[in-house]
């Protein structure tokens, strides 16, 4: 029997999140936690077009909330991305660990 | 036996897959980000296999187009581009493991043995017009009160970045 298209989309945002999940666990450099949290919101923008194709197919509101998702996805690149370079102006550093100046 | 599309779906994921742990295993940062490029790709060729083409043009654009062009720059900016990452601590990487196995485990098992109904027999036809309706209609259904918030919202993250990253001026300091 055949696995149904919406159970291997599933499994794939899934792993997906979790892969992302590893990466920003694991990483320290601030760029790279970024490209692990851009990873976990796309796992969950793939499960929101798989739930509204496959299973309310007539309706598209799935879609919508996956573009509002890109659109805070793309504010919030940017805003941390600004903070990131502010951070290295001051420490010359990008590493999770050096940014230490609130903790006293 | 399986058709072609099933296969074409299969192998979109294995490209995906892969892609994405490289992105978070790789030493190099730059090398990173070039995974993470083609792994939004491949996102994006699993939105035209969905047939779902708006999301996949979204995608290109905001995501390959802006957001991996931005993370480059803020690569070179702060002088990263040559860099080995150092490699994670081993009690990091074994609790980051088994905290991520035990969340996929669990996750798909639930996924597995939920029975899917197959939807209402509609077709899904995700056409422009639609989406135009379903974001700034005129129906009281419509989402125009988040479509606006959300141009505030990129508004102020756009002034915010600016304020966060301005070099303050000698005479301030």
């Amino acid at each position: 029997m055949n696995p149904s298209p919406l159970l291997i989309l599933l499994m794939l945002s899934t792993l997906l999140f979790f892969i992302g999940m590893y990466g920003f666990l694991t990483r320290r450099n601030m760029i790279a936690m970024l490209m692990s949290l851009e990873l976990m919101l796309n796992s969950v923008n793939i499960n929101f077009i798989a739930f509204n194709k496959y299973l309310w197919p007539g309706n598209i509101e799935g879609l919508g909330y996956t573009i509002f998702i890109i659109a805070i996805a793309a504010a919030e690149a940017a805003v941390a991305i600004a903070i990131i370079i502010n951070l290295f102006r001051n420490t010359r550093s990008i590493d999770a660990e050096d940014a230490s100046q609130l903790k006293n | 036996m399986m058709d072609a599309n099933l296969i074409a779906l299969l192998a979109l994921s294995a490209f995906i897959l892969i892609s994405g742990i490289l992105t978070v295993t790789t030493r190099r940062l730059f090398r990173a980000a070039i995974w993470l490029l083609f792994t939004l790709i491949g996102i994006a060729g699993l939105y035209f296999w969905m047939e779902v083409e708006f999301a996949a043009a979204v995608q290109i654009i905001v995501y390959v187009g802006g957001i991996v062009v931005l993370i480059i720059f803020s690569i070179f900016l702060t002088n990263q581009e040559g860099i080995h990452m150092p490699e994670a601590l081993g009690r990091r990487k074994l609790f980051g493991l088994l905290a991520v196995l035990a969340g996929a485990g669990l996750t798909c098992m639930q996924i597995i043995a939920r029975t899917w109904n197959n939807g209402d027999g509609s077709a899904y036809n995700p056409s422009v017009n639609k989406i135009g309706h379903l974001l700034v209609g005129n129906t009281p259904d419509s989402y125009v009160l988040p479509f606006e918030l959300v141009s505030i919202l990129l508004l102020a993250a756009m002034i915010g970045c600016i304020v966060i990253a301005m070099k303050s001026r000698p005479d301030e300091q």
